[in-house]
């Protein structure tokens, strides 16, 4: 990248921090730079991340986006994205989390993979996924937008580490030959109120499959998925707003349950 | 209502069937201020005439058991109606799109009781001790109405879409699976078309049967043993057309498929 392209990449940063500083969402990127190309927009992600290790956080994992064909098509792409977990982003299962910590949360159901082996692209398959996997547990992710009212392009959402926000692991672990990941059903509940339901399959037919996904999409930027990282491998249902006071909680088959409440 | 109009109801759902034609929903034009009290009295009809026909009841099933189809309709209670011999497909079978006016397939949990159910106040946990075997299920509905268009009686009066049920023969206790959670996937031809989780009927299958016994209570009637029940449809409807693959998943509950042909 030239000169040019460096501090505009940093620009955008800036402008995405600025809504964590002002505690309000900002215009998406792609209108002030409607010609923002999808490496940039990752170039943007990972030059945040970089100040935040450098802040002291650690990388914890991945998570998979835009698993669902619902969600591809509204936005209108064909493949999933992906951004980073950090150790601040972790709560505890049965956890508060203080509103102030979420911009415009929304909360999902996935299957966490915890990786014993690392994952180096290119041609991983689900099968070397299965192989490398230590356990899965349950998983809540409170997906957050720094972009205003989350109007979102697939290039603002890969710029802003896919929309990530914070992340509750369940503490069920299990392993991969004991459970039926595709069929494994899941049902989201808000305030014990049902909201929907959902399986396994649900992130692009096998959970599995979009971590070889991810792994393969990494080797592009010579990035591999570590033993001991968490990979958050999509959602297996739509996104629920979450609002201060709401609890949530999911039950999976065979992970049992993960909950986490929002406090004022 | 006179039993005039409760015949004539029925004739006009009845013959729709028969001819596979479909007709203008009852409420549009033919008798607009139809009651569900009055739709079930035209359903008790239809069922009454098929019986004269010489069909037999396999068992019940129950509609309109999602949280997001009750607010749709506006209804707190689902709805119920019955399949009969004729409706039977075997697991692995071709049906003919002919037989059918606009055919769609929904995957369903099964549940065969070993004692009858006997409302009012009949609770999930009393359907599960009741339980023999749950097992999974495809049910076909083909509602007699225009472009599935209808009102909450008009789908009642019509036996509740009910138009045939593929059985699986994969029988499983009660107790050794959360229901609420048995992951499904409905696929057409290896693509999947939608899914879901057990608790979207009603957050659990056994509450439908359990509002399905307590519903029949109010006629004198109870949920009878050995019937296979039909607990509501887990995923949104798919609809059919001839070459496809029907093939639905069931976690902890093996699978169901059969096929289409013209």
């Amino acid at each position: 990248m030239n000169t040019k392209s460096v501090s505009k990449i940093e620009n955008h940063v800036k402008h995405l921090n600025n809504a964590w500083e002002t505690g309000v969402g900002v215009q998406p990127l792609t209108v002030l730079d409607p010609d923002l190309t999808i490496d940039e927009a990752y170039a943007v992600q990972l030059h945040t991340i970089d100040q935040q290790v450098k802040s002291g956080q650690r990388i914890t994992g991945k998570k998979i986006g835009l698993t669902s064909k619902a969600m591809q098509d509204m936005l209108g792409v064909g493949e999933p994205d992906y951004g980073h977990l950090l150790d601040g982003m972790a709560y505890e299962n049965d956890g508060k989390i203080p509103f102030h910590r979420v911009l415009q949360p929304k909360v999902e159901g996935e299957i966490a993979f915890i990786l014993k082996e690392d994952l180096v692209g290119p041609d991983v398959t689900a099968l070397d996924v299965l192989q490398a996997t230590d356990a899965v547990v349950p998983a809540l992710e409170v997906v957050d937008s720094r972009i205003k009212d989350w109007k979102i392009t697939l290039a603002d959402t890969v710029a802003d580490n896919a929309s990530s926000g914070l992340y509750v692991l369940g503490e069920n672990p299990k392993k991969i030959t004991d459970i039926e990941i595709k069929q494994l059903g899941m049902v989201l509940y808000k305030n014990n109120q049902l909201q929907n339901t959902g399986v396994g399959a649900a992130a692009l037919g096998d959970p599995a499959k979009c971590v070889a996904w991810l792994a393969n999409k990494l080797a592009t930027y010579d990035i591999t998925l570590k033993a001991g990282e968490v990979i958050l491998s999509g959602a297996l249902s739509a996104a629920i707003e979450a609002q201060p006071g709401d609890h949530f909680y999911a039950k999976f088959a065979e992970l049992g349950e993960v909950h986490v409440t929002f406090t004022e | 209502m006179d039993k005039d109009l409760i015949k004539e109801l029925a004739d006009y759902v009845h013959n729709a069937e028969k001819e596979k034609q479909e007709i203008i929903k009852i409420t549009t034009e033919r008798y607009p201020e139809l009651s569900i009290e009055e739709a079930y009295l035209v359903q008790e009809e239809l069922v009454q005439q098929k019986l004269d026909a010489g069909y037999k009841i396999i068992g019940p099933k129950m509609g309109i058991t999602s949280e997001a189809k009750m607010k749709q309709m506006d209804v707190d209670d689902p709805i119920y109606g019955y399949v009969f011999d004729n409706m039977v497909v075997n697991e692995g079978d071709t049906i003919s799109i002919s037989d059918y006016i606009h055919p769609k397939v929904e995957p369903e949990i099964g549940f065969i009781l070993d004692r009858d159910l006997e409302g009012p106040n009949v609770t999930a946990l009393d359907v599960l001790r009741a339980t023999e075997y749950v097992f999974p299920a495809i049910e076909i509905i083909d509602s007699r109405y225009e472009n599935f268009n209808f009102t909450l009686p008009d789908v009642i009066a019509d036996n509740t879409s009910a138009a045939g049920a593929v059985f699986g023969t994969n029988l499983k206790r009660p107790e050794s699976l959360e229901l609420d959670v048995v992951g499904v996937t409905l696929s057409i031809n290896g693509k999947v078309e939608s899914l879901g989780a057990g608790a979207a009927v009603l957050e659990h299958p056994a509450n439908s049967i359990a509002r399905l016994a307590n519903m029949l209570s109010k006629k004198g009637e109870k949920v009878k043993a050995g019937q296979p029940i039909l607990s509501g449809g887990i995923t949104a409807a798919v609809r059919l057309a001839p070459g496809d693959f029907v093939n639905a998943k069931y976690g902890g509950l093996g699978d169901v498929s059969f096929f289409v042909k013209e």
